[in-house]
This record gives structure tokens, sequence and C-alpha cells, in this order.
């Protein structure tokens, strides 16, 4: 029985993709847990695909070098996260019809791109679905670096960014910098997603960044225990979807996600479950 | 006057209020949205520690007002001005919205929401400290929630929900407070305690501006009354305004008067209003 739960780890790469899963899982939740406070499930999933043409260009002009391609992906990340805020303000079409002609734009750009180069169809593949077991060592190092200094900035504007989400008119009235704070927190998220790439992909990246996150708003009645809770469910899920992608022999992106959202539909039926409970209880009172 | 004259934890330097100006200066205020005109020509002053009462029907422009008061919509034409300031020049405006505004199943307690308040005085890179908290928990006594500090806000009733953000503006040290109707969906009793504490903020000279349709209330409970119908149709005493003459411009068809023995009774037709009905 501890040789089956060991026997993952004897390899290096699934070492490195656990420490990879928990380091990216635990920063999409806690970023994602404004994605769900603010309702911004459909921008984070439009970013994640806008991504990939900078994620093309990289690709072909580095040859495959994972370091250009984090810097191109980046660049096309903050430029479409400011695109999209941008587009809210025009009027006539309603916004998320026109974040939807954008993304969907842009990720047919990339694809074209990354078309023009011979047997491309794996290396897509990764982009769309991740490659979490081909993490290397310095892959680690960025993401804890990124990662380290996006939660640096959520802790900074950790009452602002609250104010702004829980109530835009107040933040207004207290002279806070609304626009610029809305501004920042879209940039978070950008690069969160880029930092997050390799573990999931770009298809499935909108499933790190709200299933956890919604888990935990079922589980938690104050924001950082929601962050901490979204966080722990997101490593949790880590770790079961690379067992599940080891021994089942599964794409570890999606066994990662599939495990996230057992988690969630196991706690939202639990949340009905108890409710109903109550809700029983009281009628045998009265 | 705020009631926690706390110039210690004032970071921002605002400038010092003048008593004998006015709280508020309204001056031929207009404003437009798109090709539709939702207020014309507005002018009327507002003393320190008055209770206001803006009156009107639906679509009136009172919310619309309140957010050029508070600095969030800037007015097309005319001016506004808050101890002779402009309104984004200040922090002493609190804005109460309507409880179905509210995001009630927000993951935060009681406390975290008043706290909200002190964020514009705590300024960036600032973690509330110790006096804060105390500010905090002298807000909420002062609406009588001291017990609820901790409490979901999602468990609160709708007159506790008005209460905790009258705390709110308390730690915001607000000395303007604009409410855009506190009193709809609350039953009588729970009207009488927010006006219980409304008469306390009263007496601590702090502004107060309610956006309402009850005129009987309007006319009870009120210094100054405003009719408002995208123009101003009057302002004074309850009795002044309240003129079916005035009343027929601002309702139309929409109020039925019955004229008897005790004067005029009013009915207004508040059939099938929008922002009427809270989601908790």
């Amino acid at each position: 029985m501890l040789d089956w739960f060991l026997l993952p780890w004897h390899y290096t790469f699934m070492v490195r993709a656990l420490i990879g899963a928990i380091l990216v899982g635990s920063l999409c939740a806690i970023v994602g847990t404004y994605v769900v406070l603010r309702g911004m499930a459909f921008f984070g999933d439009a970013l994640a695909h806008a991504i990939l043409p900078g994620v093309a260009i990289g690709y072909l002009l580095g040859d495959g070098a994972r370091q250009p391609l984090f810097w191109w992906a980046m660049l096309a990340a903050i430029i479409s996260s400011l695109g999209i805020g941008a587009i809210g303000k025009s009027v006539k079409i309603r916004e998320d019809t026109a974040i939807g002609i954008i993304f969907a734009g842009m990720f047919a750009l990339g694809i074209a791109l990354i078309s023009s180069v011979d047997n491309y169809t794996n290396d897509l593949a990764h982009f769309l679905f991740g490659d979490v077991l081909g993490i290397s060592a310095s892959d680690l190092g960025r993401i804890s670096i990124f990662g380290g200094l996006i939660i640096l900035v959520v802790i900074i504007f950790y009452k602002e960014f609250m104010v702004i989400s829980f109530d835009p008119i107040l933040a207004t009235t207290l002279r806070l910098p609304v626009k610029g704070l809305d501004y920042l927190l879209m940039v978070l998220i950008a690069i969160t997603i880029v930092v997050s790439l390799q573990t999931v992909g770009i298809a499935l990246m909108v499933a790190m960044l709200i299933t956890p996150a919604a888990t935990a708003y079922l589980l938690s009645r104050r924001l950082p225990v929601m962050m901490i809770i979204a966080s722990v469910i997101a490593s949790i899920s880590g770790v079961v979807g690379l067992y599940f992608s080891y021994y089942a022999n599964i794409a570890s992106g999606a066994a990662i996600v599939l495990s996230a959202t057992m988690i969630f539909l196991f706690v939202w039926g639990g949340t009905i479950l108890i409710k109903l409970i109550k809700e029983q209880r009281h009628s045998r009172i009265i | 006057m705020s009631i926690f004259k706390s110039s210690n934890y004032l970071i921002h330097q605002f400038p010092k209020h003048d008593i004998g100006t006015p709280t508020l200066k309204v001056a031929n205020l207009s404003f437009r949205f798109g090709s539709i005109d939702a207020l014309m020509d507005i002018s009327f002053e507002v003393n320190v520690g008055e209770r206001l009462a803006i009156v009107g029907p639906n679509g009136a422009g009172k919310s619309t007002l309140f957010k050029i008061f508070a600095g969030v919509l800037k007015p097309t034409q005319g001016s506004v001005q808050i101890y002779g300031y402009e309104p984004n020049g200040h922090i002493c405006i609190a804005y109460v919205p309507q409880r179905n505004q509210v995001d009630w199943s927000f993951p935060v307690n009681v406390a975290d929401v008043v706290m909200m308040g002190r964020v514009g005085k705590l300024g960036p890179l600032r973690w509330p400290s110790h006096k804060d908290w105390e500010i905090v928990h002298q807000s909420l006594k002062f609406v009588e929630m001291e017990g609820f500090a901790k409490r979901q806000i999602s468990e609160l009733s709708g007159g506790q929900q008005q209460r905790i953000f009258i705390a709110q503006s308390l730690a915001q040290e607000a000395e303007l407070i604009l409410m855009d109707e506190p009193l709809t969906g609350l039953d009588l009793n729970t009207q009488q305690d927010i006006f219980r504490i409304l008469d306390m903020l009263k007496e601590k000279k702090v502004t107060v501006m309610i956006a309402m349709h009850d005129l009987k209330l309007a006319s009870e409970r009120f210094d100054r009354v405003v009719l408002l119908n995208k123009r101003l149709i009057g302002i004074g005493l309850p009795q002044e305004v309240f003129v079916p003459e005035n009343l027929s411009v601002a309702y139309g068809n929409h109020l039925r008067m019955l004229t008897t023995k005790e004067g005029i009774l009013v009915f207004e037709d508040t059939c099938c209003e929008e922002g009427e009905h809270s989601h908790a």
C-alpha cells in the first residue's frame, strides 16, 4: 500500500510536477478568489486564450526554448488584459460579446502561426493542455519568483482589492484609484495565467482560477480563509490528479482539473444536503 | 463634525471645514446620460447637521444626484461644492447603497465591512491599527450592533444591514451621509430604530440626505424636503413643498390626492417599482 503511494515519487520529473502543481494551484487559487468574487470567469478564460499568439511568436522565434516563450506569452497577456479591460468602456456592443470576438480571433491567430511549423501538433497540444510532467527546475524557479511577487502584491493591496470588489462606489468615495486597481488586478490575473500555462494549458486554465476558489467560497465566510481553503483544495487536486495521471495513464492537466471538479461537486452536494437536513429539522420543530 | 475627531489618524490632510460654509452647495447642476436628460438645472444648499429627504418618482434622478455628490459621476453642467470644495477632493462623504445593490454573500463579516470605511484614512501600505479597530467597535456600538462584529453579513436582517452601513460611514468619519432608499422594505419598528440612530447623528452635526418614496415619513421626520423629478420642483419645509401643485408636477398621474378635513391625503402609485425587492 505504502509502495503504491511512494512509487510515483521515485521519478524526479514526478516530484517536479508535484511541486509545480502545488505552487501553481495555490497561486491560481488565491488570484482566482478575486476572479470568482468579481464574476470575471469569462475574462479569465478569454485572457488565457488570447495569449496564444504571444506563445506562438515565442515558439517560432525561440525554436521551442522555454525562456523566450515565457516572455512573449507575458507580453501578450499584459497587452490582452489591458485591451480587454478597455473594451468594456466602448459603447454599442456588449462587453462580453466584444471580449468573445477578440479572444476567439487572437486564439485563431495563435493556431495559424503555430501551424506554419511542420509537425506542430505535439507542441500545440502542450500549449493547449499543459505539460506538467515536463516542468524543469528552472521552470520551478520562475514559477516561484513570479508567484511570490504576485502574492506579495495581493497582500500589499489586500484591503484595497477587497473594497473595490465588494463596493466600487465606496472605493470611489474613499478616493481609492479604482481604475488603476482594476487594471492592476487584471495584470495580476494575466501574469498568473502565464506562470501557470505549463501545468494545465490554455484550454483548462479557467478551471485552475475558478474551481478551487468557488469550492472555497461555499466553505468560508471571510476572504483570507477563502484564499487559504482554495489553496489547500488546489494543492490536493494537484496531488490527487498526479496519482490519477500516473496510475490511470491519463493526461496530467486534465487529471488535475478533474480532481478539482470532483472536490467541487462533492462540497456542493454536501452543502445542499446539509441545507436539506437543516430545513427538515426546522420543519419538524414547527 | 465627525464623531471621532482623531487627527492623528489623518495621513491625508484634508482642508479644514469652515462651519459657516454650507455642507453642500449645488449650482445649476445638469446631468445628461447619452441623449437623456437625467437632471436639469438643479440648485440648492444644505446646511451642517441638517436631515434632508429627497423625494420623487422612480427615474427622477435621486440616485444619479447622490452619485454626483459622491464623486462617482461628473455633472455635465453646473457645480457641486462640499464644504466649498469639489466632491472628489473629499473623503468625508459616505454613500450608503440600496440594500439590493450589495452582494450580501461576499465573504466578509460585519467588522470587515465597517473597517472598509477606514481604508481611505489608512492610505496605502498600512494595516488597520488597534485604534482603527477601536473606531470600528465604537461605530458598531453607535448603531447598537456591537454584538454582531463577527457575524457574516448574509445573516443580517434588513434593518441590521442598514445599520452596519451607517457604522461604516461613521468609521469613514463622514460628515455628509447619502442614503439611497434605506427605509424601503423595512417594517415600521425597524424604521423607527433607524430614525433613532439618525437623531443621534444629528446631535453629532452629521448631515444626512435620504432618497425615499414615503411622503408621509418625509414630512414627519425631516428638517426639509426636496421634491425632484429631473428638475428641482421644490425645497423647503414639508408643508410648503408637498402641496398639490408641486406633487402633480412631480408625479403626474401616478399620484392620487384626496382632500379631507385634516388636509390633503396623498397616495403614491408605487405599483411595479424596480429596486424594491431585496435579494436577501
